[in-house]
């Protein structure tokens, strides 16, 4: 007991030397932090167990809706026209939860500023929020529900039907996305300024989400159009492009002939003419003079 | 200052016939000749000579390399990928490349820093050849054409022209037909027929109204490229089917019925909101099919030709003269969506004869 209460006291000692340290405050917030954060933990009450009913859930859409959403879209989802007859912000009647989840789940909405384009850009709500914000807006009107994963992944598939997938997704891809948005997928211009986003990189959820509710101005491929099938095989070929290894090394963003002639023409060229400059070139000249033997 | 002409420059020698000119002002004559470091000093001699032994060096290094890589690197369909590249591919194209470009620098190199230092100055002569040059092939020629008896023996000479002349006149002849036949009217008419299905392309599956939503883009063909024998061959083929591909390829479109500007005497040519144009743009025939929902614009992305869906494919913007042409839509029977008839106007780019 009484080593017990000496080491005790020399500990405290030992602190207490270190109580005007310069990373003392430092500690005592780090400790202050983890303590309320993991009495938070022990003490809240479990995710699962607050899943709101659904009217609760659009309740809380519609708030924030009429937080974040309202000033473009109008407070009932609307869409607003300016003065000039303009539109500012569509209407979102029969949009579906599925055009909200893309928007919301990718940063497109909210728009920093009206424009020619809604880039994507950081996702500003957590998923329940977007989840909120999608029930409300799927309660104004009937539309395209958020896909299952089961819709676009090729999970369960044989290595041959899944060749097979890849093989007819490419061609459906080479016939309906090329246009606009090039055929590795690497985007493309638009009027007006606007540009078809490079869709290489985007998760198959958001790219079946575009193809069902055509985003900004993009037409829609509902499911009358192209089969849900169709769609889990369009998503399966980008899938393998991203996975074809760049057999020439440096794609040059595979944006096409413009931009690889442009590269041709600059450095290539460019290369060549160097090498030219360096052969026609005078050698650097010597003042001695020789002194012949 | 003395010039130290002729220690390393061309001596002046006047070709016969040269323009001498009376000079009124003294030939200074060229700036003397300085010399390369490598010329007088023998220690960067020895360091060129190492440069240009170095990338001789590496450029047999690197076809070594291109030997190792082009066994040990699995080719064909499964490959070797390193960092997500074709490691294959990369390799062989760098050590090559490498290895030739080096001994390239290496000879350049060797030729600016080591090899002789002269001038060379090459005087400029008359064009003309001497007289003596001109009599001597003039008689070479006159003994050519006598000792062929070209003038003597009109028969060869005949017989010779009429065989280039006969040879002359119909090979031109055979060949050109090749170039044919003339297109007869094929230019003014498609595959497209009344009541054929209008078919989503690649899959080929017919398209009901209420398969469409308002928004949709279908890029659709005429049902009888898809049409099989009862063997499972093929009716249209080859380049025939090719032909009638590219002729009938059609984009359809649906949007609000009231938002439809339907042009004259076409009143009846759209499906509840649904309508179908050619793919083919009228400036130099680019399938197009870069869509805008919210504009009904249809953009044409090799030139900017941009048409308006909602009004008779109306030029907009662009280099294009003429509308799209567009399909005449019903439904059939069964509720699928057929053409009415052919197109009523070419489809594709002018030509000649269309004026």
């Amino acid at each position: 007991m009484r080593l017990l209460n000496r080491s005790a006291n020399r500990m405290a000692g030992r602190l207490s030397r270190h109580r005007r340290g310069p990373l003392a405050g430092l500690v005592v917030l780090l400790l202050g932090l983890l303590l309320s954060g993991g009495l938070y933990t022990a003490f809240a009450p479990a995710q699962a167990d607050t899943s709101a009913s659904d009217e609760e859930l659009v309740q809380q859409g519609r708030e924030l809706f009429l937080v974040n959403c309202s000033f473009c879209h109008g407070q009932n989802g609307e869409g607003v026209r300016t003065a000039d007859g303009n539109q500012l912000g569509p209407s979102l009647v029969g949009v579906g939860a599925a055009a909200v989840d893309f928007q919301v789940g990718t940063g497109r909405m909210p728009m920093a500023q009206p424009g020619a384009q809604a880039p994507r850009k950081p996702v500003s709500f957590s998923d329940e929020e977007t989840a909120a914000m999608a029930a409300f807006v799927a309660s104004l009107g009937p539309g395209p529900a958020i896909p299952d994963q089961s819709d676009y992944s090729l999970q369960g598939m044989s290595e041959d039907e899944r060749q097979e997938a890849i093989a007819r997704g490419g061609q459906i891809f080479l016939t309906n996305c090329t246009a606009c948005h090039n055929f590795t997928g690497s985007g493309g211009a638009m009027p007006r300024g606007g540009y078809a986003p490079r869709i290489l990189d985007v998760e198959g959820r958001y790219v079946y989400e575009a193809m069902l509710t055509g985003p900004q101005s993009m037409p829609t491929f509902s499911n009358g159009n192209l089969s849900p099938e169709e769609k889990r095989d369009v998503i399966a070929y980008l899938e393998s492009l991203r996975e074809d290894p760049a057999y020439g090394g440096f794609g040059m963003g595979g944006l096409g002939p413009v931009a690889e002639g442009m590269y041709a023409w600059l450095a290539g060229l460019g290369l060549l003419v160097g090498f030219a400059v360096w052969i026609a070139a005078h050698t650097t000249r010597s003042t001695k003079e020789k002194t012949e033997s | 200052m003395t010039s130290p002409r002729g220690d390393n420059l061309p001596e002046r020698q006047p070709a016969a016939g040269e323009l001498e000119p009376a000079e009124p002002v003294a030939d200074p004559g060229l700036p003397a000749h300085t010399w390369r470091p490598t010329d007088v000093d023998p220690k960067a001699e020895r360091r060129a000579e190492r440069q240009v032994a170095t990338l001789f060096g590496l450029s047999a290094v690197c076809t070594v390399l291109f030997v190792v890589s082009y066994f040990t690197l699995e080719i064909g369909e499964v490959t070797t990928t390193i960092g997500g590249l074709g490691a294959s591919t990369l390799a062989l194209g760098l050590s090559l490349g490498g290895a030739l470009l080096l001994i390239g620098i290496g000879i350049i190199q060797w030729a600016r820093k080591l090899m002789a230092d002269h001038e060379i100055v090459e005087m400029r002569h008359p064009a003309r050849s001497s007289d003596e040059d001109r009599e001597a092939a003039l008689a070479d020629l006159s003994t050519g054409l006598e000792e062929s008896g070209i003038a003597r023996r009109p028969l060869v000479r005949n017989s010779l022209l009429g065989a280039v002349g006969v040879l002359s006149l119909p090979v031109p002849l055979v060949l050109l037909r090749d170039l044919g036949p003339l297109p007869k009217d094929a230019l003014y008419s498609t595959i497209w027929e009344r009541g054929m299905l209008v078919v989503r392309d690649v899959v080929g599956t017919p398209i009901r109204p209420s398969d469409m939503q308002i928004g949709d883009l279908i890029n659709a063909e005429p049902a009888a490229i898809f049409e099989t024998d009862e063997e499972g061959e093929p009716l249209v083929e080859g380049v025939d089917l090719q032909v009638a591909k590219s002729k009938g390829a059609v984009i359809l479109v649906r949007m609000e019925p009231d938002e439809i500007t339907p042009g004259e005497g076409r009143d009846d040519w759209s499906v509840d909101g649904i309508v179908c144009y050619s793919k083919i743009c009228t400036h130099v025939g680019c399938p197009i099919s870069l869509y805008e929902r919210t504009t009904h614009h249809v953009l044409c992305p090799c030139h900017q030709s941009t048409f308006d869906l909602a009004d008779s494919a109306r030029v907009v913007f662009g280099p294009a003269a003429r509308p799209l042409p567009q399909l005449p839509l019903m439904v059939d029977a069964e509720g699928y969506l057929v053409a009415q008839r052919d197109f009523t106007e070419p489809v594709g780019p002018s030509f000649w004869e269309r004026g």
